[in-house]
């Protein structure tokens, strides 16, 4: 009788018990096995006819312990573990991994790998965004912009592929910089896919941008304002479509993004039609970045002198950088042996969730689907 | 004999007509597919000609499950409800001149009547299904299909009002003594039909009861097996039937274009020359499948094809008043009807790979703001043409251009207030929830 559902935990939610429901409430379970929550979320929805009146996320259903599990690993070994989380940005993850560590170890990439790292994860970037603009398309039912996304992504895949192997988790970094020398043609084929690219994404934009259909169902919907944003700590295109100007790779710059110039894309109303429109000026900075990069990759060494057995000193670090969905950040702390003494990741895609609560209250079901579309969250990234 | 015939007719729509409805979903997802940038199903037989069939087999080989909180009887009969329906709606409509099963003097009347007691079938279903997407995605259908109803039949009076006749045969007729196919006599109640049709008939951007990315499958979704096959049946039937009373009010039925013109009687050559050309398109193809049975498969495609295409062609080589002459308005009718329903349904498709689905209260709001209200205006503005022609003796083209321009003004005023009443965030006045026994 007393199971209690805590509705909209944190952002001002209250408790409702389950078997006091009125006749006109239902309680209906999104997920974990349903076509738009992007994997195994479950979304329990408290329902007044379709009117969202309150939510709670269920998550874990993807929990597979990666931060245990760098516990019992060496520094190196627990590369690859991190591709996993956001399955969709794998080079991301590595790459802020492999900062972190090298932070700790007061080691430094070479030049030449970092700007091989920044074009990676750049495009990379673009290729998190694509799968996010199709599914998100696909969610609101534009069936077509899917299939488009994925072709451009299929590019991306292909460069990596080349670069080291893997499509989709790469492992592309090392601790200290770069396992693998840059592709004789990494440069031509990055021009030649950013050469196209900018035409790719005006054809997205004639597909949905001025949509009658597409605009009634994003204007208005999900709002969060800056303040609440910034009160959740909700970070990356979710956070700036809001209107608040921060993006990690001009504030606290990592990689080689100092060198390179690129705007930070911001909304002004915080919904699902600007957050939609701030990814897309993103992908576009994105390519830009990646052409200033590939203009001049400096010559040298790729991988610093960490040494073959990594055994920072007693400390602790913490690094972030700005990934597809936001900050990812990485807090390590090591005890002085080969293996971390504790690994602590700040998902992004976590963080970005607790907002879903607020941001559907009053919508009906449907926006519902919407607007987990727009938060761009990976389970793999969520549930760790 | 009077009822062999009809009856003939009826056993022929309803062996067929599965068939026809597993090949629309076919010619779908190819439609699909290349819009898509990808092939489509290409397996099972030559581009995937056979998929339809190994699909229909799978269905029918699946286990039959009925959930266990269902409602075994409505779950049961819903599914019939459905199909049976949409295809007794097909018996009122005549494909060709000849190929009708029931001549009604109410025709057109009947076929509405008829096709939306399917309701019933989802809603039921729905319901027996004993859960919570089933039982949205019913309410929603209902609803949605009560006010689109309203706006398709204020859609379909506007050409009654120029056809004059209820009986389907009459309204294609009237067309051919006009001379002027009603979508040009009354565009905008063509585009109201259209809209409203495919809302009816649940497709997207409209498929709210079976939105798959809200609802998983709306009503069907406990659904499994065959009797998840005779609700697409259902579906698909009424596509046809929608598309065929689209096409036999507003797209001149079974008349070839410019059926009246007699120096451009060359056109009759253009059904056997189609098929012509998809049968040599077949032949080309055919020795570069991979497989022999693939091959084998598609030249009979091509003889089909061949076949088809003589027998367009017999009744216009025929000597002049030989029966088989006689035929060809059939044969030629039959060809053009089914031409325009596919092109109909064709337009059905472009429009759902293309748009996104609206939301549940804005589809309410284009209905029962725009559309039933531009319907009314529509029925007017005609009503205005045809009495300023048959009262004071206007010529027809002024007076009924008149009327269109005053419907389109119409239109333009609702679209231009419309947006004003738009609320994003229902029930902005937020709820307070008080916790109960806190």
């Amino acid at each position: 009788m007393a199971e209690r559902y805590n509705f909209g935990a944190g952002a001002g939610g209250v408790n409702v018990e389950t078997t006091v429901l009125g006749a006109d409430e239902i309680i209906l379970n999104m997920g974990p096995q349903h076509p738009s929550t992007h994997g195994v979320l479950r979304v329990k929805l408290r329902l007044d006819g379709e009117k969202v009146v309150g939510s709670e996320c269920v998550i874990g259903y993807l929990h597979r312990g990666v931060e245990k599990i760098a516990e019992h690993r060496s520094y190196q070994q627990f590369a690859p573990y991190v591709d996993r989380m956001d399955y969709v940005a794998a080079v991301s993850n590595g790459l802020g991994y492999c900062e972190t560590v090298e932070k700790l170890l007061g080691a430094e990439a070479p030049p030449r790998a970092r700007v091989i790292r920044t074009i990676l994860t750049e495009l990379q970037r673009i290729a998190s965004h694509l799968f996010w603009l199709g599914t998100h398309a696909l969610d609101i039912g534009a069936l077509t912009p899917l299939f488009y996304c994925l072709r451009e992504r299929e590019e991306i895949l292909k460069i990596f592929e080349k670069y080291c192997g893997a499509r989709l988790t790469t492992h592309a970094f090392r601790i200290g910089g770069l396992q693998y020398e840059a592709y004789d043609e990494l440069e031509k084929d990055t021009e030649r896919f950013c050469k196209d690219f900018d035409r790719r994404v005006d054809e997205y934009e004639s597909l949905l941008t001025e949509n009658r259909i597409w605009v009634g169902r994003t204007k208005g919907i999900g709002v969060l304002t800056a303040d609440a944003a910034i009160a959740m700590g909700v970070t990356g295109p979710v956070l700036r479509a809001s209107g608040v100007q921060w993006d990690i790779r001009k504030s606290m710059p990592y990689a080689a993004y100092d060198q390179y110039e690129f705007s930070i894309p911001t909304g002004k109303n915080g919904d699902t039609y600007d957050r939609y429109l701030v990814r897309l000026e993103e992908m576009r900075q994105s390519r830009k970045i990646c052409l200033q990069a590939i203009e001049n990759i400096p010559a040298g060494p790729i991988l610093g002198k960490v040494g073959k057995v990594l055994k920072p000193p007693p400390g602790e670090v913490y690094h972030s950088i700005e990934a597809p969905k936001g900050e990812l950040g990485y807090y390590i702390v090591s005890d002085g042996t080969t293996q971390p003494y504790r690994v602590r990741i700040r998902p992004p895609s976590l963080i970005n969730l607790e907002a879903l609560d607020q941001m559907i209250r009053g919508h009906l079901v449907a926006d519902v689907v919407a607007v987990i579309g727009t938060l761009d969250i990976v389970l793999g990234e969520v549930d760790r | 004999m009077p009822y062999v015939l009809p009856v003939l007719f009826a056993l022929v729509i309803v062996a067929l007509l599965p068939l026809v409805a597993g090949y629309i979903v076919l010619v779908e997802r190819k439609v699909m597919a290349d819009m898509q940038v990808r092939l489509g199903p290409m397996r099972v037989g030559p581009h995937g000609l056979l998929q339809p069939i190994a699909d229909a087999v799978k269905l029918l080989l699946k286990e039959d499950i009925i959930p266990e909180s269902a409602d075994r009887l409505v779950f049961w009969g819903a599914p019939l409800i459905s199909v049976t329906t949409a295809m007794v709606a097909l018996a009122a409509l005549p494909i060709g001149p000849f190929f009708q099963i029931a001549e009604l003097n109410i025709g057109l009347l009947f076929i509405l009547g008829v096709s939306s007691l399917g309701i019933f079938g989802i809603v039921l279903g729905g319901w027996a299904s004993n859960s919570h997407y089933s039982l949205l995605g019913a309410l929603r259908s209902a609803a949605q299909l009560v006010s689109y109803e309203t706006s398709a039949g204020m859609a379909i009076v506007g050409a009654l009002l120029l056809a004059g006749t209820l009986s389907t045969r009459g309204i294609v007729q009237a067309q051919a003594q006009t001379e002027v196919w009603f979508i040009f006599a009354a565009p905008v109640g063509f585009f109201i039909y259209l809209v409203a049709s495919i809302a009816e008939t649940n497709r997207a951007p409209f498929d709210m009861p079976e939105a798959e990315s809200e609802l998983v499958a709306g009503y069907m979704t406990e659904y499994s097996g065959f009797r998840w096959a005779l609700y697409f049946l259902a579906e698909y039937t009424n596509m046809i039937v929608v598309a065929s009373i689209a096409t036999t009010l507003f797209l001149g039925g079974w008349l070839r274009p410019f059926a009246s013109t007699s120096y451009l009687d060359f056109l009759d050559w253009l059904p056997p020359l189609l098929m012509a050309g998809v049968a040599g398109y077949c032949f080309w193809r055919a020795p570069k499948q991979p497989v022999a049975v693939q091959k084998m498969f598609m030249a009979a495609v091509g003889l089909l094809c061949i076949v088809l295409a003589l027998v367009l062609i017999m009744p216009m080589a025929a000597p002049r008043d030989s029966f088989l002459a006689s035929s060809k308005a059939g044969i030629h009718g039959a060809f053009w009807f089914l031409f325009k329903v596919g092109a109909y349904i064709y337009v059905f498709m472009w429009l759902r790979f293309t748009f996104p689905r609206y939301r549940f209260d804005q589809l309410m709001r284009l209905g029962w703001q725009f559309l039933v209200p531009l319907s009314i205006v529509n029925v007017m503005g005609i009503g205005v043409g045809l009495a300023l022609h048959r009262q004071l003796n206007w010529p027809a083209a002024p007076a009924l251009i008149l009327g269109i321009v005053l419907t389109l003004v119409a239109g333009a005023y609702l679209l231009a207030t419309g947006e004003k009443h738009e609320h994003p965030r229902v029930g902005e006045e937020e709820e307070e929830e008080t916790p109960v026994n806190a």
